[in-house]
């Protein structure tokens, strides 16, 4: 008894002490580089935003944001573990250290900017929440839905924005809450409530899950903003800024009209702007910590946001989501990268 | 050191010199080194826990301590026994969460308390029939995850209830449809009062009557004429005289089917109701067999010697039988009850806003404290559980001294 | 027998009945005694013979009658007044079982539950030669081969995360781990609450009395979203690895219970027989009491075992796929699969593998007892 509870203390002595000054004076992009991996929080299963299928191959922009940020620090898009998340778990996690890099519908709000240990680092997405009823209940506004059951996802931001939504509006409605997205699904599905709510994106993508999608339709009210994007740990400026301009790489690769499939063509381009982003000019990449191919290697992997956009969720999809706001600026929305100079 | 430590031991053993070693195969020494030790570890532990936490929260600008108690909740609950509203606070909706789980448990418990006396029982039947029916449900029912029965309940047995439009119309305008069931509530007028105080009193009164006729019986063993019926009748006619003479004051609020649910009375939600299936089913099982243990229990000899005393069976169940009986079913039955208020945080799977639901749940999202809300659930059910455990050694001890 | 009864027959001087009392014995006479002997009786036979016609063809009607049996999506299922979708369950079966684990890499899963039924029908059916070494090879060797099949990195096997396993896989593994891991925590427990200096004891018994104070679910979240904060910057465990600590110390808590009960049966005279022995504190537990008191207390091992199996499905709610969790999700997220029967199908089948697990350990117990019964009597 004597000789386990020695044992025991001495485990306890090596998990807690030896491995505490080992790493926490690393930066998270050492402690990437020196996994081999990068480890990536996403969501459980939505389809479009980051869903396995059935041989556990991760697809969805949230997901290609990931691969994007891998490829430019590994130069190869697949030295990424995918670790799916519930809503709960997301931040504790990010914040323990188990996920590098948070990359799972998550809204930037200041709250969690500023007291979960986050830092957001773009706008991947401009979402809003919206309203998903069946076709049969003959409703064409959000204004009619008094005294709805309303079946929603806890620990999101649609939670309170749908309890603000009718408290403005003077309207009652039975709220049907649960934990997990499947659950919420299937309530739906079973006829517990009227009403969906959630992200106007997440709508699209659950409605394809529906038996029979075209049964039920979108509000047109959008009741907030919903800016998702990705987050990092706060403290490590130089990791929120690869993963910040990774991003701002793969718009301002659209504006500029590079893509997987021209990619290697443009570099041979003489606009400086073209020059600089690719690494053919200056050395941005080491002002990160990277090489100066790194915006080379993201798009090589993901193609621009535009590609990425149409692939997972737009056009090519079976989503069918128009730009809409997630154009970009000269097109009239909101997608603007800062210049890379 | 060790030479210090060793003349320390020599001198409180006395006479004798001890060497080292003697010491340290003394089992008084070795115990208190293994104290110390153990000690030392669990100090160790808890500082490292400590400290890491705050360090990790520090470092990332995490909120941190129960301030957020006192902060607007801002999300709606589907089921409150209590007022609340999204403007009330974090520590409101802890209340409220918590007032949902000791229902669901009260009910819970009642429920497969019946249940399971009716299985136990008829486990013992001499009805083969009957014996065997019982015997397949509990082996059916003890043997799959409750999580799964409540799946199985909520997700596919009320999908076959109608829509709200097509609502099954049940007597006192209730009705019966997937969004749960609604009946007509009651709403107190003035004057309601009166009835409650009528209530208490006939009360009394009869519990007054009963214990005197009791006490004659002791004494004289005649109990007075008709005391039964007099007492049952103040409980019930003294209410109802002021129920009429201050005019009625109670109407009722119908429920009548809206646009998209049924509006108005009071609605029993298909959460609580699943919840409710599953758990006492579940549990049922289980007292089922803590029945059947306790009746086998009994000794036949008590049975033939209230038989021989001229006992009729009635008699013999109520006077020898159950008394005996209930002694050795009581305690694993607490057990199975608080099993049950445990089993009652399965709620969290299929939306039914009980404590772990809506304060581990949307409560540690919005906010973000999970260090906080995590232990005061846990201490929530350490204090359920701890309470129950005093009241039942209570109980224990009062019912081995009866046994005298 | 017939030479004894016709032996005492003689003695009273009265002729042998050679068969009994017409209407004793056969089948009518036991109806007769066992289903109709009263009027109550009577009405409760046929009270008993409705609820089984009717659950009885309701549920052949669904399972077998309108049932759909193939199909290569949910159409078929989805027509009107159709029963259990079983072509759903067949066309799922690889990912219930497997969740994602890559195909390719699927026969060492297989192999690693081949290995555990041996192990444990080994262990489990006596008479098998040096039981020892089986127990050696099930509860020390196996977890470790286990454990480099199915994460792989090593051996030349390809890595497989355990965020891509799920299904009945993961119900096992939790389960198995929980058994194994939870032993050791448990006897260490049990001793310390028995034991006599009093910090070890009270320490012990404030364990044992927390966790089995709250719910399985507060523990898995405490394990899933706490316990990361608690662990230094930097140090990062599994999110499954965590689940399985969480689980560990709750089973650890209830089994300690268990095996506290078996120490207290063991009679004082072992003790200090053990003692006068000469024996230290460890050989005295080790290899006088803990093996007398653990043979004793094996239904109640068994039957908190088959309670952590059901508490496993608990992880699907902090996102683990487990069989429920994975069979939850294939009902509410395959629109392929859509149709009205398709959730209560697959809630049934999950049930159904549950259940014969649990009940064969049920039943393993049960006769483990009557065993142990026997020995105790002779």
């Amino acid at each position: 008894m004597i000789r386990m509870l020695k044992a025991m203390l001495a485990a306890v002595l090596v998990t807690g002490l030896a491995a505490a000054p080992a790493m926490a004076a690393d930066s998270t992009l050492k402690k990437v580089k020196d996994l081999g991996k990068l480890s990536c929080g996403v969501n459980t299963g939505i389809a479009g935003f980051s869903a396995p299928d059935d041989k556990g191959n991760w697809s969805g922009l949230d997901v290609d944001v990931c691969k994007a940020v891998a490829a430019a620090v590994f130069k190869d898009a697949s030295q990424v573990k995918y670790v799916p998340l519930t809503a709960k778990e997301r931040f504790t996690a990010l914040q323990s250290g188990e996920i590098d890099l948070l990359s799972r519908n998550t809204t930037w709000t200041m709250s969690r900017d500023t007291s979960a240990g986050l830092t957001f680092t773009g706008i991947t997405y401009f979402d809003g929440q919206g309203f998903m009823v069946n076709k049969e209940l003959g409703v064409k506004s959000a204004k009619e839905l008094s005294e709805a059951s309303i079946c929603v996802q806890t620990g999101t931001t649609t939670e309170l924005n749908v309890a603000d939504y009718f408290r403005q509006n003077g309207m009652n409605y039975k709220p049907v809450v649960f934990e997990k997205l499947p659950e919420t699904i299937a309530a739906y599905n079973a006829g517990r409530c009227d009403v969906f709510t959630s992200d106007a994106s997440q709508l699209y993508s659950v409605r394809l899950t529906l038996g029979k999608p075209d049964d039920h339709i979108v509000l047109p009210e959008v009741i907030s903003k919903e800016p998702l994007g990705p987050a990092v740990r706060q403290g490590d400026p130089q990791w929120a800024n690869i993963v910040r301009w990774v991003f701002f790489a793969l718009v301002n690769a659209e504006e500029l009209g590079i893509t997987s499939k021209n990619l290697d063509e443009m570099t041979k381009s003489e606009n400086p702007e073209i020059r600089r982003l690719l690494g053919q000019e200056g050395d941005y990449g080491v002002g990160i910590g990277l090489e100066n191919d790194w915006a080379y290697q993201a798009i090589k992997a993901v193609g621009n946001y535009g590609e990425m956009f149409s692939r997972n969720v737009g056009a090519e999809s079976r989503l069918k989501i128009s730009r809409g706001q997630n154009a970009l600026w000269r097109d009239g929305g909101l997608q603007y990268a800062p210049p890379i100079r | 050191m060790a030479a210090q430590r060793e003349k320390v031991a020599a001198q409180h053993s006395g006479a004798v010199p001890r060497s080292f070693a003697d010491v340290l195969y003394d089992p008084r020494s070795r115990g208190l080194l293994l104290q110390a030790l153990l000690v030392a570890a669990i100090v160790l532990l808890g500082y490292e826990v400590v400290s890491n936490a705050t360090d990790n929260l520090q470092k990332q600008h995490i909120a941190s301590g129960f301030g957020f108690l006192e902060h607007t909740a801002g999300f709606d609950i589907s089921q409150s026994l209590i007022a609340y509203t999204n403007t009330s606070s974090y520590g409101r909706a802890f209340w409220v969460g918590l007032l949902n789980t000791l229902l669901v448990a009260a009910l819970g418990v009642v429920l497969a308390t019946a249940i399971g006396f009716i299985v136990g029982i008829a486990r013992l039947s001499s009805n083969w029939l009957i014996a065997r029916l019982a015997g397949v449900y509990v082996e059916v029912l003890r043997n799959i995850p409750p999580l799964l029965m409540l799946f199985a309940i909520y997700f596919a047995v009320l999908k076959t209830l109608p829509a709200p439009r097509d609502s099954i119309a049940l007597p006192f305008h209730s009705y019966l449809n997937v969004r749960g069931l609604s009946v007509p509530s009651p709403v107190w007028q003035e004057g309601i009062w009166w009835v409650v105080a009528a209530f208490l009193i006939g009360l009394c009164a009869a519990l007054l009557i009963w214990w005197l006729s009791a006490r004659q019986k002791v004494s004289t063993g005649r109990t007075i004429a008709g005391a039964g019926w007099i007492g049952a009748a103040m409980v019930v006619v003294l209410p109802l005289l002021a129920f009429f003479a201050f005019n009625q004051p109670v109407v009722f609020n119908t429920p009548t089917i809206g646009r998209f649910n049924v509006t108005g009375g009071l609605t029993l939600l298909p959460e609580l109701v699943a919840l409710l299936g599953g758990l006492s089913l579940y549990t049922a099982a289980f007292v089922a067999e803590i029945v059947r243990a306790g009746v086998q229990g009994v000794s036949k000899g008590q049975k033939e010697a209230a038989v021989a005393l001229g006992l009729s069976a009635g008699q013999v169940m109520r006077l020898v039988v159950i008394p005996q009986a209930l002694r050795i079913i009581i305690p694993p039955l607490t057990n199975q009850y608080l099993n049950l208020t445990k089993n009652s945080s399965l709620a969290v799977a299929i939306g039914y806003p009980d404590l772990v639901h809506v304060f581990a749940g949307t409560v540690l999202n919005q906010t973000n404290q999970a260090i906080e809300v995590i232990l005061i659930t846990m201490a929530v059910y350490l204090t359920i559980s701890l309470v129950t455990s005093v009241l039942m050694n209570w109980f224990n001890a009062r019912m081995a001294l009866v046994e005298r | 027998m017939e030479k004894g009864s016709s032996s005492s027959a003689t003695g009273s001087m009265q002729p042998t009945p050679s068969r009994p009392p017409p209407g004793s014995a056969g089948p009518l006479a036991w109806a007769r005694k066992n289903l109709f002997s009263s009027p109550l009786n009577v009405a409760l036979t046929v009270l008993g013979v409705w609820i089984i016609w009717t659950s009885v063809s309701a549920i052949y009607d669904w399972a077998i009658v309108r049932a759909v049996f193939t199909g290569s999506d949910g159409s078929a299922c989805a027509k009107d007044g159709s029963g259990a979708c079983w072509a759903f369950i067949a066309a799922k079966l690889d990912q219930f079982t497997y969740g994602r684990y890559p195909e390719a890499e699927r026969w060492r899963a297989n192999l690693t539950m081949a290995l555990g039924a041996l192990g444990l029908a080994g262990l489990m059916i006596p008479g098998v030669p040096r039981k020892g070494w089986v127990a050696v090879f099930t509860l020390f060797v196996f977890p470790i081969i286990a454990y480099f099949l199915l994460t792989g990195g090593s051996f030349g096997l390809k890595a497989v995360e355990t965020e891509l396993w799920g299904g009945l896989m993961v119900t096992l593994v939790v389960a198995v781990v929980g058994i194994v891991a939870s032993f050791p925590i448990a006897v260490l427990l049990a001793l310390g609450r028995r034991s006599q200096l009093p910090i070890v004891r009270y320490a012990s018994v404030g364990f044992i009395e927390f966790v089995r104070g709250v719910p399985l679910i507060t523990m898995l979240f405490m394990a899933s979203v706490m316990l990361p904060l608690f662990l230094p910057d930097g140090v990062t465990f599994d999110k499954l690895l965590r689940a399985l600590i969480g689980v560990a110390l709750f089973e650890g808590a209830y089994l300690a219970e268990v095996i506290r009960g078996g120490l207290q049966a063991i009679p004082r005279g072992q003790y200090e027989a053990a003692d006068a022995l000469g024996l230290s504190y460890p050989k005295k537990m080790g290899l006088v009491v803990m093996p007398q008191a653990l043979k004793l207390v094996i239904p109640g091992i068994v039957n908190s075992f088959i309670a952590l199996f059901k508490d496993t499905s608990l992880v699907l709610i902090i996102g683990i796929f487990d069989l429920l969790g994975i069979v939850q999700q294939a009902v509410s997220s395959d629109a392929r699969w859509f149709s009205p029967s398709t959730p209560l199908t697959a809630y049934v089948f999950a049930g159904f593998v549950f259940w014969i697990f649990c009940f064969g350990m049920s039943r393993y117990a049960l006769w483990m007892e009557r065993r142990l019964g026997n020995g105790q009597q002779r």
